[in-house]
């Protein structure tokens, strides 16, 4: 616990995962609140304006636990990270300030708006300002993420003499092609989350003969989404994205797969233990040649091990890294099968009368908060041991004279304070959800 | 190019203290101000619509630093680890208060957080103000240009420094009062009838009362800093700073005699510009001295990013600027004009 390194990367770890909780439902949700006010302009259907109404009272309170989890991320930039922030700022600091110049006064001036301002913008505008949320929230995930594939996959820079790192190339940065599908694919995720939210509150109304009439309305939009979004995670979104870990991070890709030996063709481990002291799976269920073909689209291909690389670039945790890649890629496709089930179900119109359907549309929408985050470990995981991918590493980024003990000083309010942040969303969302769409304006 | 984009940083700044002031302000004077649930409601919807928008400054200024002086960004946010932190947690429990209140309709939930709400606000004011104090008296930076200040030493200003000494404490209670005022006159503008009288009082009271915490601070930073009045020797045009300052005080209290809130809360904000402007104008061309020696002195120039990145900056902010003018102003010609206490409000 005395060190230092450690307690900013737990700090760091702590408050970027509870902080993703509530992103991945705003920008989900931003996106189904535009479908269901075009859904009301487009059939003059009050009821799409009450359901989004309706939604943007869940948004909103997940737009706030968002918006004050988040303010914490860029400050640890500075207080956590300073060595980090002093070499790399004249980088990050530009896709960072780009995200609130740009995205943040879009998002939350729109939000005021769309929330408050139903009335005195008319339909049209009140539609208007939805996409305006939507596109700040979206936005937003854009500068991010960008940020984060400059850390994965740094371009577009220059290391000076002192060691600070210069942008070169601002479009480069901007363009960088693993930001392109890190981007679908992260943002495929918040509609996957958004999408379960609304399908498992919908077979929750149903079940309950409880607003029926929404809770159908919900089933039908939510299992859609969820349809197209869940097979987008897996092609193209997933496997464009899993070939950039492979081409760019190939230690990263090996540590994933716990592929500890160089093998031609490369099988897929499906389940298992890693073993990092012997080096090998213990109790692994394996199909043959699988991973070369994933990867090189060649049967016979072969796929690097961790022993093709020093031991001082192999990634620092790899269990942690296998069991996270190995639970987002295992929820994903029981996601699939799901989601599968109930749109040929909705098609035929047997999903409300589909008891044991809807029981498990409503109670899967923790999973797709677990895939989620599983997905975020393994990105951030498959870099280590490195801070900017081959440029810089953790141990060298974190302030060196902010003590341990005072980084664990404010872990430990962090942790106190989302604990009571939990216990109060989970109240407020309750209420809203008994409160149920028919009520209220 | 780097003054430029000091320029800028300050602007930000400013910017988001003239209008999170209000809300900040609001807040600090919420239980004066507002005695029934009615009143108080129509204090939150004055300010409902418009908060989050307004703290956003705060995040785009920081961003915004971190890009064009990251030096300073990691030196400063670093060395004031726990002051930042707490800072983080006030803002959160702050945000709480307002957009949870209305959530329940029970009288012990509003009471709670109501107080969480003025209590939070104030406190944040204070920390604001002690921050922007700590910059003025100067930090500990060494030859590797980091520092690390503890929460509080012997409460004086000068040798080992904390956070808190009585110089940063007087410039966090003007900050206070400042809001106070201006929130005050924020409220009046916005509400009718009681509040509306009782807001008009404040502002007149914390008016006089920020006015002589302005005198006295004044005095204090040149005892702290003489060196603070250098550009102004220098520079004979920096006089119309402070010029600003005390007109728009003086035209703040004219209109508040005559209950005229649109000039109050317009000539107030042109004091609160013209004191950010006269502080950014007196620190120039240093952004974080050092109380160590003038050496090692954070500057524009060493604590900079490199001209390319500041130079492409300057294109995609300038952009981003007007559109995000373009939003405010669009924004609160939406929920201009006064909030009703009954009904939905707008």
């Amino acid at each position: 616990m005395d060190d230092p390194v450690l307690m900013h990367r737990l700090h760091f770890a702590f408050t970027i995962t509870y902080h993703y909780l509530f992103p991945q439902v705003t920008m989900g949700l931003a996106l189904l609140i535009v479908v269901l006010k075009s859904l009301g302009l487009a059939r003059g259907d009050a009821r799409y304006d009450q359901a989004a109404r309706f939604w943007a009272k869940i948004f909103a309170v997940n737009f706030v636990f968002g918006v004050i989890t988040g303010i914490p991320m860029e400050f640890q930039f500075g207080t956590n990270w300073a060595r980090f922030s002093t070499a790399a700022g004249g980088v990050i600091g530009q896709t960072l300030a780009m995200e609130g110049m740009f995205a943040f006064f879009l998002e939350s001036s729109f939000l005021g708006l769309f929330l408050f301002g139903e009335k005195r913008l008319g339909r049209v505008g009140h539609f208007m300002a939805a996409v305006m949320v939507f596109l700040g929230s979206w936005l937003s995930g854009y500068f991010i993420i960008v940020t984060n594939a400059w850390m994965q996959r740094p371009v577009g820079h220059s290391v000076g003499p002192d060691g600070t790192i210069h942008l070169d190339d601002f479009w480069a940065l901007l363009n960088n092609d693993w930001a392109f599908w890190q981007f679908l694919h992260n943002m495929g995720g918040a509609v996957v989350t958004g999408s379960f939210l609304m399908a498992s509150l919908g077979a929750f109304y149903v079940l309950g003969r409880k607003d029926v009439e929404y809770g159908r309305m919900f089933l039908r939009v939510g299992v859609i989404a969820g349809f197209l979004a869940t097979l987008w995670q897996m092609y193209p979104s997933g496997d464009a994205q899993g070939q950039n870990v492979a081409r760019h991070q190939p230690p990263s890709f090996a540590g994933m797969q716990a592929l500890f030996k160089t093998e031609q063709p490369a099988p897929i481990h499906l389940i298992g233990q890693p073993n990092t002291a012997e080096q090998r799976l213990d109790n692994p269920i394996t199909i043959p040649a699988v991973l070369s073909f994933l990867t090189y689209r060649r049967w016979g291909a072969e796929v690097k091990g961790l022993d093709a690389f020093p031991r001082d670039e192999w990634p620092d945790n790899i269990p942690l890294l296998y069991y996270s890649y190995h639970i987002m890629v295992g929820l994903g496709t029981i996601f699939i099968a799901i989601m599968v089930v109930a749109a040929f179900l909705l098609w035929r119109r047997l999903l409300d009368r589909s008891a044991w359907m809807l029981w498990i549309l409503m109670l899967s929408f923790p999973f797709p908060f677990i895939a989620n985050t599983a997905g975020w470990f393994t990105a951030e995981l498959g870099r280590q041991p490195w801070l900017v991918y081959g440029l810089m590493r953790t141990v060298d980024g974190a302030s060196t004279h902010v003590s341990a003990g005072n980084a664990l000083f404010t872990l430990l309010g962090f942790m106190g304070m989302y604990t009571v942040l939990s216990m109060l969303y989970v109240l407020l969302m309750w209420r809203e959800i008994d409160h149920g769409p028919r009520h209220g304006t | 190019m780097e003054t430029i984009w000091f320029v800028l940083v300050a602007l930000m700044l400013t910017i988001y203290v003239v209008l999170d002031g209000f809300d900040l302000g609001a807040g600090i004077v919420h239980h004066a101000a507002a005695k029934t649930e009615a009143e108080r409601r129509g204090i939150l919807r004055a300010i409902g619509p418009v908060w989050d928008g307004n703290e956003v400054w705060l995040i785009a200024a920081g961003g915004t630093l971190f890009f064009s002086f990251p030096v300073l960004y990691a030196a400063s946010f670093s060395g004031f680890y726990l002051p930042l932190m707490m800072v983080l947690w006030l803002l959160m429990l702050r945000a709480l208060g307002i957009e949870l209140r209305g959530h329940v309709d029970d009288p012990v939930w509003r009471r709670f957080w109501d107080f969480t709400f003025a209590s939070s606000s104030a406190a944040l004011t204070m920390f604001l103000g002690v921050a922007l104090g700590n910059v003025i008296r100067g930090v500990p930076i060494g030859a590797d240009r980091v520092f690390f200040e503890p929460l509080w030493t012997d409460f004086l200003p000068f040798g080992r420094t904390g956070i808190l000494d009585w110089y940063t404490v007087l410039i966090g209670v003007v900050a206070l009062a400042a809001l106070a005022v201006h929130g005050a006159n924020y409220i009046a503008l916005k509400t009718q009838g009681q509040v509306q009288m009782r807001a008009r009082q404040l502002g007149q009271r914390a008016g006089w009362g920020f006015t002589v915490l302005a005198v006295v601070s004044l005095g204090a930073t040149l005892y702290v800093r003489p060196d603070m009045i250098g550009n102004y020797r220098v520079h004979v045009w920096g006089w119309l700073i402070p010029l600003v300052v005390v007109g728009g005080l003086v035209g703040m209290h004219h209109a508040r005699t005559r209950q005229r809130d649109l000039p109050a809360f317009l000539f107030f904000s042109a004091c609160l510009v013209g004191m950010f402007a006269g502080v950014a104008f007196g620190l120039y061309p240093r952004v974080l001295p050092s109380t160590l020696d003038p050496r090692f002195d954070l500057t524009v120039w060493n604590s900079a990013a490199h001209s390319y990145g500041l130079r492409v900056g300057l294109i995609w902010w300038s952009i981003a600027a007007v559109l995000a003018a373009a939003y405010f102003i669009f924004l609160y010609r939406a929920f201009r004009g006064k909030v009703t206490l009954e009904g939905d409000g707008y």
